[in-house]
């Protein structure tokens, strides 16, 4: 194809994006628009995967049988959206495989928020409650994105993920009302996870490189600051109703932009952890790898029955 | 064993109630047909979305070319009379 052609081909391509058609996989699409899908969709299944660990770290140990069943349930349905999300990713022409291997030689990236350890069971509801709910809140206006299997996916992923940050919430609810030392693990666990999950709606928009491309594609909707904003006035009456403080002593209601002001985020520790070095960062792909390693032989042997199978009744058959 | 052999991808088709049709939900990987249904139940029906399931091997599917589209659906556009609107009753006629 000669390069005007090419040209052609992209402006019908915007085109059709900016009249909210929908890019299916066999249609023809910009190499760039094919590869910043695999990364934000691949990024967005890999975060799934490794979001069940800080979870998975209190299973055994959650404090009643209605508690230990949520949060099964809750990690079920993360593995769930990983799938729908690595299957959707596959369509674009990169194998499982491949993604897998991004993911565990570290030049795919997940949300650095997982970098943290969930050291208390309130860790669970602040889980639940502020990073589900800073997800819900990045998730919600991709279900209209522009590549329609990413968009599918999104619409279920976000159907299932409202009950899990009211699970969270309920936990840090009970933990609230509770004895001190409850209320005081409610609100140390508050203390330590509302600043990660401010950061996980991303850089500012000044330091955002991907935004204006991804607003174009329908990628994104509204810019991190925004979503950001949201996310705080939101929960800030959430953390209030159940008598618990936001760890922000610049935190304060602007009555002439009906929004709460907020103090300075601490970028450094954002860059440090994208860069590896958070709490967990080695912990969790340490586990993520393992997982994979020691899973082979049962992948194999799973493979060699099929094939075994399919021999025997081809035998039969004859 | 290192060689190593990827699970297959399947394409999961899933009925949500009798009197609807199987809709596609997306794709796994599985070793084998066996092992695609009970991995489609975990992955797709954790909600009750289900009634039945469909599992068909992804590399079996044959599909039309998008590129294509003018010569494979084209064709129909000019074949209004293939729709009751294209004829004229009078209006007399009230249901037909």
């Amino acid at each position: 194809m000669s390069e005007e052609q090419i040209k052609n081909l992209e402006v019908q391509f915007e085109a059709r994006i900016a009249r909210d058609e929908k890019i299916e996989p066999k249609d023809w699409m910009p190499e760039k628009y094919r590869k910043t899908h695999i990364r934000q969709m691949s990024q967005h299944a890999h975060s799934e995967i490794v979001g069940m660990l800080p979870e998975g770290n209190w299973i055994t140990r959650a404090p009643s049988l209605r508690r230990k069943v949520a949060l099964l349930a809750k990690v079920q349905d993360e593995a769930g959206h990983g799938l729908y999300l690595y299957s959707a990713c596959e369509t674009l022409g990169i194998s499982r495989d491949e993604l897998y291997d991004q993911l565990h030689s570290g030049k795919a990236k997940y949300s650095s928020i997982f970098n943290y350890p969930t050291v208390t069971w309130a860790d669970m509801g602040a889980v639940g409650w502020l990073v589900d709910g800073a997800a819900i809140i990045n998730q919600v206006p991709l279900c209209n994105t522009s590549y329609g299997p990413y968009a599918r996916a999104m619409v279920r992923v976000c159907k299932e993920e409202s009950f899990h940050q009211r699970q969270g919430y309920e936990i840090m609810m009970k933990l609230a009302n509770g004895a001190p030392e409850q209320k005081e693990l409610a609100q140390d666990a508050l203390n330590r996870w509302w600043w990660p999950s401010l950061m996980m709606l991303g850089p500012t928009d000044a330091e955002s490189i991907h935004t204006e491309q991804s607003m174009k594609w329908k990628l994104k909707r509204k810019s991190n600051d925004d979503l950001r904003q949201q996310f705080i006035d939101q929960t800030v009456p959430q953390a209030e109703l159940i008598g618990l403080t936001i760890p922000d002593p610049d935190l304060k209601w602007n009555e002439e932009r009906q929004s709460y002001d907020f103090g300075e985020i601490n970028w450094d520790e954002f860059w440090q952890v994208v860069k590896g070095h958070g709490p967990m960062n080695k912990e969790r792909m340490k586990a993520r790898v393992g997982a994979w390693e020691e899973g082979e032989w049962v992948r194999d042997a799973a493979m060699a029955h099929a094939e075994k199978k399919q021999a025997r009744k081809q035998k039969q058959a004859i | 064993m290192s060689d190593k052999k990827n699970w297959p991808l399947w394409e999961i088709f899933v009925r949500s109630k009798n009197g609807l049709e199987h809709r596609h939900f997306g794709s796994l990987h599985a070793a084998d047909a066996e092992m695609a249904l009970e991995n489609a139940r975990d992955v797709y029906t954790r909600r009750n979305e289900g009634v039945s399931i469909w599992v068909v091997e992804s590399k079996n599917i044959t599909a039309s070319n998008p590129e294509h589209n003018g010569e494979m659906f084209e064709p129909a556009q000019d074949k209004v009379y293939r729709h009751p609107t294209f004829y004229d009753l009078p209006d007399e006629v009230k249901h037909m």
